[in-house]
């Protein structure tokens, strides 16, 4: 807001040389958002349209359809016809090779027969918003949202329950060894995630969990290194003073972290979870190797295999897609300053 | 019930509030850990019980796994196409935003909005964008009279593609860069505008060496993610054509839960950690050449 504020007035008051540097600015800037938008665009059209004009070269951007005129029982697609240079609009009865039989829609006995070349359909511009019903129910998305919810939620909760308690731990209390265990904690953000990932599999298919939403949910309650530096370094920021005044007033070791820490720390509680449902929501690679049939799917896995078996059917894909992006985008407008806060915090100095 | 000290009570209460992570690093770190080490010395497909093998397969990764050295050069390849160009716009962007433009919350969030949907979604979405018959990309081009590459379709085209594809997620760099730039003291450049310095020597000598840490941080993660590289490429390619989008990962993952090979797949994830170890490593020494930080000057923080 303040640096907008600032841009506006400054355009006044500033020498032209700067302000040339500003328009210039302006136009680059409004060229590279279109390529950024292009791709969203493109992908909203495309779940709006019907299967023939998926694979349209030039594209289609507004979906159409031919307008048909309704007779009786039947339904005649309209055309405009070039009869000698006139133009008509008839409605074609039928076609034999490449003559068309056309006829005026207001007296259907009066026929006229052309070449279909010299016909062009008339079209008009039409959304397919069933497309979205037909790709929720060609899948059991709802199932897969389900599964997606479980597995965002159980391990978000899991997440903040442990991230909380470890992070206090390690801001708060003095013990032998903890400033190395701290250490220890910071260094296990260095290391790939395939190191630990066969013996993991293996443990949770001795433990039969392979196939279960498990394997993507119990981990999470045992805090992980980002999260729990995260959370510590804003503990960190709280006057000292503040536990104090709460313990003269008796509060006990976990009332000062239920009653004063976290309230105040609201904002790193809101970037943990808004980065952890960013991670679980689009997680892939969990999903694949963990599970197996359909019903356990989540999202993305869902996504994936949709695309997998119907690699052509790129309307219903589009369509899929977005649904599937949708809370993230919405998430992000609603949220967009701790987006960005928790960027520049987690990039600075995690 | 022992009385005890309030020392020891303080201790003890951190232990008790530190132990999820605790035996979380024991089940979910130093277990495997150890574990996926001692499968690396052996072969070892789930079912059947392990053979030990020694050094073996990082032996045949070596010497016999063409697929290995494949997988390498793509990852690299992919990563010295898209960390500059990635650095390159995001930077470009910050830049700009920074010159003090009307409505820079609206065109951060432009540019930002791409970098925050990932996943499947948007692989199957580029799939598309990229479809060398009818894909908008192509067509694009064919408006400046462009007749565009076949793409994910094409071996000498398709990792250029998915490094194409990085840098609509660039915004995620420009927000870290643009903070940085805003923290830039107006003191410098005013000092280097009074020493005769133009725009570019601004940029060259003010600019770059403030947020040098910055875009070193990115490059650390950068190529680290690099390693991590998984989505896009199985679904969009499945490491293809001939192997030309064959990721570090995704051998690993062919290799692990394709194959069933553990023991091979754990030792490439045991030369995965060195590699980035090595290349950490790298970086970090090299960072002392490029990389100012404000502290040295001040006496710094520690």
């Amino acid at each position: 807001m303040r640096a907008q504020l600032r841009g506006t007035t400054a355009l006044r008051l500033i020498p032209r040389r700067q302000a040339l540097a500003q328009l210039a600015a302006l136009v680059v800037l409004a060229v590279g958002a279109v390529g950024m938008l292009f791709p969203l665009v493109w992908m909203l059209s495309s779940s709006l349209k019907p299967l023939s004009q998926i694979d349209l070269f030039p594209p289609r951007w507004l979906p159409t359809e031919q307008v048909t005129v309704r007779i009786g029982e039947v339904a005649y697609p309209l055309y405009e016809v070039n009869l000698d240079g006139s133009i008509r609009r008839l409605v074609m009865i039928e076609k034999v090779q490449r003559t068309g039989i056309f006829a005026d829609p207001a007296d259907l006995s009066q026929r006229l027969e052309a070449n279909v070349k010299l016909a062009k359909p008339v079209e008009r511009v039409r959304l397919r918003w069933e497309n979205y019903v037909e790709a929720m129910t060609a899948v059991p998305f709802h199932r897969y949202a389900i599964n997606t919810a479980i597995v965002v939620f159980g391990s978000m909760a899991g997440m903040l329950l442990s991230t909380t308690l470890v992070a206090y731990g390690f801001a708060r209390f003095r013990a032998p060894g903890l400033g190395a265990l701290f250490l220890l904690l910071l260094s296990t953000t260095m290391l790939p995630s395939q190191v630990t990932l066969i013996p993991t599999y293996i443990l949770f298919s001795k433990l039969g969990w392979i196939d279960t939403l498990k394997p993507l949910i119990v981990p999470s309650f045992f805090a992980g290194a980002y999260d729990v530096f995260l959370l510590r370094q804003y503990f960190l920021t709280i006057p000292l003073e503040l536990d104090d005044a709460a313990k003269i007033d008796g509060c006990g070791t976990l009332g000062i972290l239920f009653r004063i820490l976290l309230p105040l720390a609201k904002p790193a509680i809101a970037t943990l979870c808004i980065f952890h449902f960013m991670w679980a929501y689009n997680d892939f690679f969990g999903p694949l190797i963990y599970l197996q049939h359909q019903e356990h799917f989540t999202i993305a896995l869902g996504l994936q295999s949709f695309n997998a078996f119907r690699a052509r059917r790129y309307d219903l894909l589009m369509s899929a897609s977005l649904v599937t992006v949708l809370p993230c985008i919405l998430l992000f407008f609603f949220a967009q300053r701790i987006f960005i806060q928790g960027v520049v915090f987690t990039g600075i100095k995690g | 019930m022992v009385k005890l000290s309030p020392a020891r009570r303080e201790a003890l209460w951190a232990y008790l509030l530190i132990s999820p992570w605790i035996v979380g690093f024991i089940i979910w770190t130093a277990g495997p850990m150890l574990a996926s080490l001692f499968l690396s010395l052996t072969e070892y497909n789930v079912v059947s019980p392990l053979r030990w093998l020694g050094l073996a397969n990082y032996s045949s990764a070596l010497f016999s796994d063409p697929l290995f050295w494949q997988s390498l050069k793509v990852t690299f390849t992919y990563a010295a196409l898209s960390l500059p160009s990635g650095l390159a716009v995001g930077l470009a962007v910050a830049l700009l935003l920074n010159l003090n433009v009307p409505g820079l919350s609206v065109w951060r969030a432009i540019y930002y909005l791409p970098s925050v949907i990932s996943g499947v979604a948007v692989a199957v979405l580029w799939q598309y964008v990229f479809n060398p018959r009818f894909g908008v990309l192509n067509w694009a081009l064919s408006l400046v009279g462009i007749k565009g590459p076949g793409w994910l379709a094409d071996p000498k085209w398709a990792l250029p593609a998915l490094a194409i594809m990085s840098l609509w997620g660039a915004g995620g760099g420009m927000v870290l860069y643009l903070a940085a730039l805003q923290s830039v003291p107006t003191a410098l450049y005013d000092a280097a505008k009074v020493d005769g310095a133009g725009a570019w020597q601004r940029l060259r000598y003010v600019t770059l060496p403030m947020i040098s840490p910055v875009i070193f941080f990115n490059l650390v993660m950068g190529t680290i993610g690099t390693f991590q590289y998984f989505t896009n490429a199985y679904v969009m390619t499945q490491g293809g054509p001939t192997n030309a989008t064959l990721f570090y990962n995704l051998h690993l993952y062919n290799n692990a839960f394709r194959y069933f090979r553990m023991g091979y797949a754990s030792a490439l994830a045991w030369m995965l950690f060195v590699i980035i170890l090595l290349l950490t490593l790298l970086i970090f020494r090299s960072s002392t050449v490029w990389v100012y930080y404000e502290g040295q000057l001040r006496g710094g923080r520690g």
